[in-house]
């Protein structure tokens, strides 16, 4: 039986047994690589005139819509076999950890199969992000009221 | 020219050097993947309180912005802005506010592709 939370295994179980470092190099260049694209998505469309805030929705968008595509096609669990944390960290990692879960289960029914198991890495990672920042904001009034 | 290639370049060894932590972390703790991007995003959060990521963000760009540090900053940033606009209720509001494009895409794009596509059958 596997545990849900490892649903994005592929960068855990086959790393342990290579090397350190080149599992860092790996995860370092292909990680790069990732965030230079985004990078240079985000420089395309401000040169397209397109407002700064749409920009910095769209291109997290774009990665999220590809990394759903190539999840689906079987493609991208290869991809995340080789480069490790490299796919897991930007936010590739996030969106293949909602479209695995939610593929695999879809033959359990479409809402306590896919729909559930959809959230069964991004709910604890919204869970918690949000958490901490009902905890910021708390403490960002507060501050506030200080000064 | 150069200052778009150095823009690219510094998004590559910021996003770079976040994802060879991770691995690092991955190799040689306990951290499952799905704890290192529960802990990525709280860490996104407390380094944006404490002010060290904004200055990250600026430097870096999507190097910053886009590993999942970057969606903890977007709460963070979130919940700021919206208790500034509306006082304390804004810590309740500003988070998912500040995150809303990237959870409803992942949400919508994954049930498309979930839909879609055929599973791996267990």
């Amino acid at each position: 039986m596997k545990n849900t939370t490892e649903y994005a295994v592929y960068a855990g179980k086959r790393a342990k047994k290579s090397d350190l470092l080149p599992d860092c190099l790996r995860a370092f260049l292909t990680g790069g690589l990732i965030c230079a694209g985004a990078q240079g998505m985000s420089e395309l469309f401000l040169s397209l005139r397109i407002a700064e805030e749409t920009v910095r929705i769209l291109v997290p968008m774009i990665l999220i819509f590809l990394t759903a595509l190539l999840t689906g096609l079987g493609i991208f669990d290869n991809l995340a076999g080789f480069c490790g944390a490299g796919t897991l960290v930007p936010i590739t990692g996030f969106a293949n950890a909602v479209v695995s879960p939610a593929l695999d289960s879809k033959n359990e029914g479409l809402v306590l199969g896919l729909g559930a198991k959809l959230f069964s890495v991004a709910g604890p990672v919204i869970l918690y992000g949000t958490s901490a920042s009902v905890v910021w904001g708390v403490l960002y009034w507060a501050l506030g009221q200080l000064r | 020219m150069t200052g778009f290639l150095l823009k690219l370049l510094f998004a590559f060894l910021v996003g770079g050097f976040l994802c060879a932590v991770a691995q690092l972390l991955i190799d040689r703790t306990k951290l499952t993947p799905a704890r290192i991007l529960v802990s990525y995003v709280v860490a996104g959060v407390f380094l944006t309180a404490v002010g060290l990521y904004e200055p990250l963000v600026r430097f870096a760009g999507n190097g910053a912005a886009t590993p999942l540090t970057g969606f903890g900053y977007s709460l963070a940033k979130g919940v700021e802005r919206a208790v500034d606009e509306r006082g304390l209720i804004g810590a309740v509001t500003g988070g998912l506010t500040g995150t809303a494009g990237g959870i409803t895409a992942a949400m919508f794009f994954g049930l498309l592709a979930a839909l879609i596509f055929r599973g791996k059958p267990k």
